[in-house]
């Protein structure tokens, strides 16, 4: 940190900074980010994953539903990279077809609860009060409900009325992102109003005041973009507690349908298995380790790169 | 103190009536109808249907039915389970003990393991000890607990042969045996279990003890002549643990998702292995009550961090 250091003291360092105006900050915290070895390998493993089931099916053609008896519950071979399961099919295109839905649903689930969160929070902490205090009661609320047994619940009451009116891909998708999303704001509403409650009495939003800039155009253009540090490291966290719900989901037998063959799904239907056919369980749920692992450790990154407190540290 | 413990639980009383009120929203809006069945069989009359309706107040406004479930609720009257034909309440109560023995030793492991490595990790940040400590925290909190519930069947009960995979409750053996085979069929639900929730409690150990160290009361109880350990245990380690037991506390929804997850795996039959077995069955007496059940048992959890709070830090009881 001896440049930032220097460009601090230093007059013609401040000159310098101020010519290059926006980047310089995220700059600088790329900067930090690539210095978390763990982080940038996470980066490069899951980008990996997320090209891999985006190319991947149109790569390897293998069809994810084709039934072949002769080559049931086979382990790796060449025509079947990672085996096959008990109908014969192949696990490596379940596997490239069903990770772009459990990747789906983490970033889509993470988008929702980030955005209630957002709303609640920024409202909560602006506005104060009454209101303020009553939206706290409700977080406080939402986080002693117990997560898993709710969604299983939810699941089970609307998952044939969703089916009946969206079709079993669309309507199951749209469920679950919403319960997991729905579950999951908390954490992300107490920071913002933290955030917000400590920025709006800063100077600069006191002068976005007094320069008559309405409420509205005060918290989205000064107060939100400041206050986004914690929110984009908890939405990273965000994403793979998804991916870990959703597979939960679908391994007790709730989430997707057979034929969408989520990595949870697979490891559902592997698991009686175990004892003849182990690859079946062990390539999906690697997937999943190494997502969520991957994801923890960009966030772990983010947390060290966004972190102000840490500027001038190490 | 008591009357900390009185406030406290006083709080949660709302908590419990906000969280059944959700629960019976949600199930209000679900789709579907109990006499649905009825509706379609054409040899029942539309008014015995209507009868059965209004006798069972299914058409009564939302609060009313609100106010009459909890009142039932209240007075033990769970309705009883519509595949086996047992009140809800005794079938949740057989299945509640295996439940609790199993998430209580992992809880147990979880602290055992969790507070020893955070702290000594903390004493030396950055060191070997230290990064090989946080690297399997980040790796333990990353694997999910179905995964590792089949990983361990695969090594141990398929692969060495030393345990068995499917939890019985019905042990015939007596004497010591009888406790050895229980011993040997909880190993490895309450090690998931237990694993998993000791990674992020070290994680979160590591960083309060750090917090901790470097503060001024801590020269000062050496200054005075206390040794290293006294030093570490009464001074370092227990107000290290207060930041500890909220986020402990804010994790514990997630714990008895784990929980879910493990019983259904090892087949344990407690109430989260019921609760699976009741949707796939559309059991929904059951299903609500398990709920519940648990939603109660997150509020109570909560209430056993803030007794903890209060008995680690004497001011919040006195306040």
């Amino acid at each position: 940190m001896a440049a930032r250091v220097t460009s601090r003291s230093v007059p013609g360092g401040l000159a310098v900074a101020a010519s290059e105006p926006r980047s310089s900050l995220w700059r600088e915290t790329g900067r930090r980010f690539v210095r978390h070895r763990l982080a940038v390998v996470g980066s490069v493993v899951l980008l990996a994953m997320v090209i891999a089931v985006l190319v991947g099916p149109l790569v390897w053609r293998q069809p994810i539903n084709e039934i072949d008896f002769k080559a049931k519950l086979k382990g790796p071979t060449w025509s079947h990279p990672l085996g096959t399961d008990d109908l014969g099919q192949d696990i490596l295109a379940r596997m490239l077809y069903g990770g772009r839905i459990s990747l789906a649903v983490g970033i889509v689930a993470m988008l929702i609860a980030i955005s209630i969160g957002t709303a609640i929070g920024a409202t909560s902490g602006y506005v104060g009060g009454t209101l303020d205090h009553t939206l706290m009661r409700l977080t406080d609320m939402f986080l002693s409900l117990p997560g898993l047994p709710l969604l299983l619940l939810i699941v089970y009451l609307f998952r044939d009325a969703l089916r009946k009116a969206l079709g079993p891909e669309v309507g199951v998708f749209i469920l679950i992102v919403a319960v997991i999303g729905g579950l999951r704001w908390m954490p992300v509403a107490r920071l913002v109003r933290a955030q917000f409650l400590s920025l709006r009495e800063k100077e600069f939003v006191e002068s976005a005041r007094s320069l008559g800039a309405p409420p509205l155009r005060q918290v989205v253009r000064h107060i939100l973009p400041n206050s986004m540090g914690p929110v984009i490291v908890a939405g990273t966290i965000d994403v793979a507690a998804a991916i870990i719900a959703e597979s939960t989901l679908s391994f007790l037998g709730l989430g997707f349908p057979p034929d969408i063959p989520t990595w949870g799904r697979i490891l559902y239907d592997a698991k009686d298995n175990l004892d003849f056919a182990p690859h079946w369980a062990i390539f999906p749920g690697t997937a999943i380790f190494l997502a969520v692992l991957s994801i923890n450790y960009i966030g772990d990154g983010l947390r060290d790169a966004l972190d102000p407190r840490k500027v001038l540290g190490k | 103190m008591s009357k900390y413990l009185l406030r406290r639980t006083l709080i949660s009383i709302p908590v419990l009536i906000g969280i059944s009120a959700v629960l019976f929203t949600i199930l209000a809006l679900a789709p579907g109808d109990p006499f649905e069945e009825l509706a379609t069989n054409p040899n029942v009359p539309a008014e015995v249907r209507m009868n059965l309706r209004a006798k069972f107040g299914l058409d009564d406004p939302l609060p009313l039915r609100y106010a009459r479930w909890v009142v039932s609720m209240m007075r033990g009257d769970w309705g009883f389970s519509f595949v086996s034909r047992v009140n809800v309440d005794t079938l949740i109560l057989q299945r509640l003990p295996a439940t609790l023995i199993v998430l209580g030793s992992a809880q147990l492991l979880a602290v055992l393991i969790a507070i020893p490595i955070g702290t000594y990790s903390a004493l030396r940040p950055y060191s070997f000890f230290d990064q090989a400590a946080t690297t399997l925290a980040f790796i333990g909190f990353s694997l999910p607990t179905f995964f590792t519930g089949l990983l361990f069947i695969l090594l141990f009960s398929i692969h060495l042969d030393w345990l068995p995979f499917i939890y019985r409750a019905d042990i015939s053996a007596t004497g010591w045996r009888w406790y050895w085979e229980h011993v040997r069929q909880a190993i490895m639900p309450v090690a998931v279990l237990g694993l998993f929730q000791a990674a992020s409690m070290t994680r979160f150990m590591r960083a309060a003890v750090l917090d901790v160290i470097r503060l001024e009361y801590v020269n000062t109880a050496r200054a005075k002549g206390l040794s290293e350990g006294v030093t570490l245990v009464k001074h370092v380690v227990r107000n290290a643990l207060i930041p500890v037991v909220t986020l402990v506390a804010l994790q514990i929804p997630t714990i008895f998702g784990g929980a879910i997850v493990t019983e259904q795996i090892f087949r344990v039959p407690g109430i989260g292995s019921l609760l699976i077995a009741s949707i796939l069955a559309n059991d929904t007496p059951v299903v609500m009550a398990v709920t519940f059940i648990f939603s109660c048992l997150v509020v109570a959890s909560n209430l056993a961090a803030d007794l903890l709070y209060g008995w680690l830090d004497p001011r919040i009881s006195y306040r």
